[in-house]
C-alpha cells in the first residue's frame, strides 16, 4: 500500500426502551408472544384512532442525554416521518425530525489498552418501532421467491431511541468500544435491556476512508444488517479494506447503502442515494408539542448512577485494576456496587478486587447465587482483608474462612476467634511443634543434614499442620534451621 | 307517532325521564319514520335497528332505576366517519366500505353514556372532504326543504337526518365548515366548538389540526346539551382540552343586551349577489334589534383564508390517510408485489377528491417545497390567530354569512374551486380554533327554484366562549323564529 489510510466512522443507533407500555398505547412492551396478541386500535393504526405520548419513554431520553453530557433543549415535538411500509401500520413513523429531545453529548469509551476515546452524539431522538414481517411460501424466508408475507405487530410502536454519532470514530475496534459504551450506559440507567439477539439494538455504520491526516472526508457508505458486535467488527473492517482496494484501483467511492454478508464476510451494495426517499416531515398534529420541566430534569440527574467512564477511570486509574478486571466489574454492577462498598469498608482495592473477581465470584458460580446476595457483607470482607493484612491468618485460612462466612455461619472476626485460628508468633509455643515435627521425621532431618536443604519445605508444612495453620511460617523457618544447625 | 319524531332533544330527554315516554317508544317511532322517508332523502348509510333498540332498552332500564340521563331516548345521527363498536364505519369511502369498527369513539360514547341512541351511520363527503355531501362515494344525501339540492357538507347525512327528523341530534365533523355550511342549507343549528373541547378519538382524521366534532340539531338548547354531553378532557386524544366545560343549556340569554356584535368589514357580502346581500343585513339588524351593538372590525388576512386552508389539510390528510393501504383492513386489490397492491387498492379505493388531495399534500410536504408551503401556511394561521385576538378586543361575537349561497342543486359546482368557495366563511375560524355556529337567519328562493331555501347566520366566539356564543345565538333563534317558517319538503309534502 502506498498510502496510508485512515478511516472515518459515524454510527446510527436503534435502541428499544425498556417501558411497561408501547409508545403510543397502553399495550405491553413485551418481547416475543404469540403474533398479534400485544395489539390495540392505536398500534394497528386503525381508523381514528389516537397516539398519545409514553411519560417513562421521555424520562429515559432525558436519563440517556444526561448521561452523556448531552444538552436537553426546553423544548421538543414529535414529527411524522412519510413512507410506505407493511409493517409499519400508520404508514408513517411517528418520529423527531429537527427538534429532539437531546441534543449533543460526548460517549466516553475505553479500548483494550485502557485508552480512553471519545465520540460526539450529534443527537438522541425518540420514536416507534415497527412490526416484524415474515415471508412465506417459497423463498427461505427471503422476500424474493415468497407466495405471502405475515405481519406480527406486536413490536409495533415499542418506543425506540435513535442515537446518532458524529463521525469521530476512526476504526472498527473504537466502534465495538463505543457501541459497549452505549450498551452498558444504557442498561445501567435501566433504560434499555439491549439484548441484540432479541433486537432491542440494532445499529447501522456509515464508513469512509481519506489518507491519513486528510481534513476532507472522502465519500461514505452506509452498512447495515450487522447483528452483533462482532458482525460490526468484520463489517467496518471489510468495508474499509475493500473501499482502500477501490481507491487504490483508480476507482471512486459510491455513496450507497451497502449490506453486511454475515456467511460470505463481505457488504454488498443495496441501494444508491439516488433511490433515497423523500419523507415529508412534518410536525405530528396529533401530538402536542413537549415542554421539558427543568424541575424534571434536575430530578433525572439527581437519579443517575456512577457511569461507566467514571468507574472505569476510577478502577483502572485510581485502583490500579487491569482493564479487563474493572471492566468485568463495571459490566456486572451489582458485583461494582458489592466491590465498591467493600473498598469503602476495607480501603484496600487491590484485595478487594482479588476477593470479589476471585474466591467470591467462583462460590457465587458454585452457589448459583449472585455475590451482593450472599451472606458475605462488604463488612465480613473488609474484616477478612484486615485479618490477613494483619497477618492475624495467612491466606489459606482466610480462603477457609470465607467458605464459612459465605455458608452464614458469621464474621470472620467472630470465628477466627472462637475457634482460635489467629496467626501465631509466639516462639514457645512454635517452638513446640517443631520440635515435635524434627523428632518424628527423622529421614528428612537426616536428608536436610546431608545437604538437601530444599526438604526444609516439606519440614515448615508439617508444622504448618501440626499449628493447624496457625504458626507465623516466616517464624517457623527460622525456628526450623536454628534447630538443624 | 309524528309527534314524537319531532320532538326536540331536551323534549325527549324530559319526557322520557320523567317516564311518559320510553325510550323504546322513542326509537320504534324513529326507525319506522326513518324507514318511510330515508329512501328519499338518504340520510343513512347504515340503519341501526337493533343496535338502537338494545340502546333504547338499556336507556329505560338505566331511566327506571332512578337516573336522569341529560340525553335520555334521544335519537342521534352518527357520521360515518365515527367509530361505533360493531357497526359499519365508511368515512363516505369505498376503501372503508366493509369496515366495521371494532371500538367507540369517545365522543360518541359520551353520547351513549348520556342516554342517547344511535339510529344509525350518516352520509358524508368521503372522508369529510366536500361542501355538498356529493363526494361520497357510498350514496347520495338530499336537502330534505328540496330534494333537488344537495344537503351540503361533509355532515350531509347528519344534517339531512336532522331536518326531515330522522334524529334530533346528528353528530357532524367540522373541519373547514363541515357542520356549519351545511346546517345552513338545511335550517339547522349546526355548532362547531373550540378545537380541543370535543375528542378526536375514533374520529376518522381528514385534517388532525383542525377536524372537530360537534352537534347538528333544530334548536340551539339541543346543541348546548348534546355540547355538554360530548366535550371534556379525554385522556385518549393528546390535543383535547382539560379546562372544565361550563354548563351552556342553563346559560341561554333571552336578548342580546350589553354584547357588542363585530361586522367584519372584509366579509363583503355584495359579492354573494343583492338579495342575499339584503338578507344580511336585515339579520345584522335583528342583532342589533335584540339589543346588540354592532362594531366593525377588520380580519386583514381574511381572503388568504382557504389558501392557507388548501395547503394545511391536504398535507395533513395525505399523511393521515397513507394507512389505508390494504394491508390491515379495507379494501384490499391485489397487485403483483406489495407496492403494486398498495397503488390497486388507493386507485380503486379513493374518490377523485380524495386524491387531488392527496396529491396537493403530498406536494406541499415535498423536500424542497415544505418551507414555501407547508410552514407559510402555518405561519398564515399565526397570522389568522392573532387578527381574531385583535379583532374581540373590541367586540363580543363575530357575525357573518355561514355559507356563500343557499342549498344549490346537486353538480351545480363543477369545478373543485367554486365548491371551495362556499367555506369562505367558515375556514377563518377553524383556521384559528374559533367555537362557532350556524343559526337560521332567513330564507331565498334560489334563482331557477321554486321553493324557499334557509339561509345561516355564522356567530364566532374567543376560544372557549361556548357559553357566551350558545346564549347569544338562542337569544337570536328565539327572537326571530326564522326556522319554524318552512317546513322540511320531504315530510310536508
Amino acid at each position: 500500500m502506498s498510502t496510508a489510510y485512515e478511516a472515518v466512522i459515524g454510527i446510527e443507533c436503534h435502541v428499544e426502551l425498556k417501558t411497561k407500555s408501547k409508545m403510543f398505547c397502553s399495550c405491553p412492551n413485551e418481547f416475543g408472544g404469540e403474533p398479534n396478541t400485544k395489539v390495540c386500535p392505536v398500534c394497528l393504526a386503525l381508523p381514528g384512532a389516537l397516539p398519545v405520548a409514553n411519560k417513562e419513554a421521555i424520562d429515559h431520553m432525558i436519563a440517556a442525554g444526561l448521561a452523556f453530557s448531552a444538552e436537553i433543549p426546553a423544548f421538543s415535538k414529535f414529527d411524522r416521518k412519510n413512507y410506505f411500509y407493511p409493517d409499519m401500520p400508520k404508514d408513517y413513523q411517528i418520529s423527531q425530525y429537527d427538534m429532539p429531545l437531546t441534543q449533543g453529548g460526548v460517549v466516553r469509551y475505553w479500548l483494550e489498552d485502557g485508552t480512553m476515546k471519545e465520540c460526539r452524539l450529534t443527537r438522541i431522538h425518540l420514536e416507534e418501532d415497527t412490526g416484524k414481517s415474515t415471508h412465506a411460501g417459497g423463498g427461505d424466508g427471503r422476500i424474493a421467491g415468497s407466495t405471502h408475507s405475515l405481519i406480527d405487530f406486536n413490536r409495533a410502536g415499542v418506543p425506540l431511541m435513535e442515537c446518532v454519532s458524529e463521525p469521530d470514530i476512526r476504526s472498527a475496534e473504537e466502534a465495538v468500544g463505543y457501541l459497549e459504551a452505549l450498551k452498558r450506559t444504557f442498561v445501567q440507567l435501566g433504560v434499555s435491556d439491549v439484548k441484540m439477539e432479541e433486537g432491542s439494538l440494532r445499529c447501522d455504520a456509515n464508513v469512509s476512508i481519506r489518507p491519513a491526516g486528510a481534513k476532507e472526508y472522502g465519500t461514505k457508505t452506509e452498512i447495515k444488517n450487522m447483528n452483533s458486535f462482532r458482525s460490526v467488527y468484520r463489517a467496518i473492517e471489510s468495508e474499509i479494506e475493500r473501499q482502500i482496494g477501490v481507491i487504490e484501483s483508480g476507482g471512486r467511492i459510491v455513496q450507497e447503502t451497502r449490506g453486511w454478508d454475515e456467511s460470505q464476510g463481505v457488504t454488498h451494495s443495496m441501494r444508491s442515494k439516488e433511490q433515497a426517499h423523500d419523507y415529508r416531515y412534518f410536525p405530528d398534529p396529533d401530538l402536542v408539542p413537549l415542554e421539558i420541566d427543568r424541575a424534571l430534569v434536575d430530578r433525572i440527574k439527581a437519579t443517575l448512577p456512577q457511569l461507566p467512564p467514571q468507574r472505569f477511570e476510577r478502577y483502572h486509574g485510581e485502583y490500579g485494576l487491569d482493564v479487563k478486571q474493572a471492566t468485568q466489574l463495571i459490566d456486572n454492577l451489582p458485583l461494582a456496587d458489592y466491590f465498591d462498598k467493600c473498598v469503602a469498608a476495607s480501603k484496600n482495592p487491590q484485595q478487594s478486587m482479588n476477593f470479589v473477581l476471585g474466591d467470591l465470584s467462583r462460590l457465587a458460580n458454585e452457589t448459583a447465587t449472585p455475590v451482593h446476595e450472599s451472606p458475605v457483607t462488604p463488612e465480613h470482607l473488609a474484616e477478612l482483608i484486615a485479618l490477613v493484612e494483619g497477618k492475624t491468618i495467612n491466606s489459606k485460612i482466610a480462603k477457609e474462612l470465607l467458605a464459612r462466612v459465605w455458608n452464614g455461619e458469621g464474621s470472620p472476626k467472630a470465628i477466627v476467634e472462637k475457634e482460635g485460628l489467629a496467626q501465631t508468633s509466639d516462639t514457645g509455643e512454635i517452638e513446640k511443634f517443631v520440635v515435635e515435627v524434627l523428632a518424628s521425621n527423622e529421614k528428612a532431618v537426616a536428608d536436610y543434614k546431608s545437604g538437601k536443604t530444599n526438604i526444609l519445605g516439606f519440614l515448615t508444612g508439617q508444622v504448618m499442620k501440626a499449628s493447624r495453620g496457625k504458626a507465623n511460617p516466616a517464624l517457623v523457618q527460622d525456628l526450623l534451621k536454628q534447630k538443624l544447625g | 307517532m309524528a309527534d314524537v319524531v319531532r320532538m326536540t332533544a331536551a323534549e325527549t330527554a324530559a319526557a322520557v325521564n320523567s317516564g311518559t315516554l320510553s325510550a323504546a317508544e322513542v326509537t320504534d317511532a324513529m326507525l319506522a319514520h326513518v324507514d318511510a322517508v330515508d329512501d328519499r332523502v338518504g340520510a343513512y348509510l347504515t340503519r341501526l335497528h337493533e343496535l338502537a333498540r338494545e340502546y333504547a332498552k338499556r336507556v329505560d332500564e338505566r331511566v327506571r332505576g332512578g337516573e336522569k340521563l341529560p340525553l335520555a331516548g334521544v335519537p342521534v345521527a352518527v357520521k360515518d366517519n365515527m367509530c361505533l363498536t360493531g357497526t359499519r364505519t365508511t368515512a363516505g369511502s369505498k376503501i372503508l366500505e366493509n369496515w366495521i369498527a371494532p371500538y367507540t369513539g369517545t365522543a360518541v360514547q359520551r353520547m351513549l353514556d348520556a342516554g342517547a341512541i344511535p339510529i344509525g351511520k350518516a352520509n358524508m363527503d368521503e372522508f369529510a372532504m366536500g361542501s355538498s355531501c356529493e363526494n361520497s362515494a357510498l350514496g347520495i344525501t338530499r336537502n330534505p326543504y328540496d330534494l333537488t339540492r344537495v344537503p351540503g357538507g361533509s355532515s350531509g347525512g347528519s344534517v339531512a337526518a336532522v331536518a326531515a327528523y330522522e334524529a334530533a341530534i346528528g353528530m357532524g365533523s367540522d373541519t373547514g365548515g363541515s357542520i356549519r355550511e351545511p346546517a345552513a342549507f338545511c335550517n339547522t343549528v349546526g355548532f362547531k366548538p373550540t378545537y380541543g373541547r370535543v375528542s378526536r378519538y375514533g374520529l376518522i382524521a381528514f385534517a388532525s389540526s383542525l377536524d372537530q366534532i360537534g352537534p347538528l340539531t333544530r334548536t340551539v338548547e339541543d346543541s348546548a346539551l348534546a355540547y355538554e354531553a360530548m366535550a371534556g378532557w379525554d385522556r385518549m386524544d393528546s390535543t383535547s382540552i382539560d379546562r372544565p366545560v361550563e354548563k351552556a343549556s342553563t346559560a341561554l340569554r333571552g336578548d342580546l343586551k350589553g354584547l357588542r356584535v363585530g361586522i367584519v368589514k372584509q366579509f363583503v357580502t355584495e359579492k354573494l349577489g343583492a338579495e342575499i346581500h339584503a338578507l344580511y343585513q336585515q339579520t345584522y339588524k335583528e342583532l342589533e334589534n335584540l339589543g346588540a351593538t354592532l362594531v366593525e372590525v377588520e380580519l386583514p388576512t381574511a381572503d388568504y383564508g382557504l389558501a392557507t386552508y388548501y395547503l394545511i389539510a391536504p398535507a395533513e390528510c395525505s399523511s393521515n390517510l397513507a394507512r389505508f393501504d390494504g394491508v390491515r383492513y379495507g379494501l384490499r386489490v391485489e397487485g403483483g408485489d406489495v407496492g403494486a397492491m398498495y397503488e390497486a387498492t388507493r386507485a380503486a379505493g379513493f374518490g377523485p377528491e380524495v386524491k387531488r388531495r392527496i396529491l396537493i399534500g403530498t406536494y406541499a410536504l415535498s423536500s424542497g417545497y415544505y418551507d414555501a408551503y407547508y410552514v407559510k401556511a402555518q405561519k398564515a394561521r399565526t397570522m389568522f390567530a392573532n387578527d381574531f385576538k385583535r379583532a374581540f378586543e373590541t367586540c363580543d361575537l363575530i357575525a357573518s354569512p355561514a355559507a356563500s349561497s343557499p342549498a344549490f342543486q346537486f353538480n351545480a359546482k363543477s369545478d373543485p374551486y367554486s365548491m371551495y368557495m362556499m367555506d369562505y366563511y367558515t375556514i377563518p375560524m377553524s383556521l384559528a380554533g374559533l367555537p362557532a355556529l350556524s343559526v337560521p337567519c332567513g330564507w331565498i328562493t334560489p334563482e331557477g327554484g321554486d321553493r324557499p331555501m334557509p339561509m345561516g347566520l355564522q356567530l364566532a366566539a374567543p376560544l372557549f366562549e361556548e357559553v357566551k356564543l350558545l346564549g347569544a345565538a338562542h337569544a337570536y333563534e328565539q327572537g326571530t323564529k326564522h326556522a319554524s317558517k318552512y317546513d322540511a319538503m320531504v315530510v310536508s309534502a
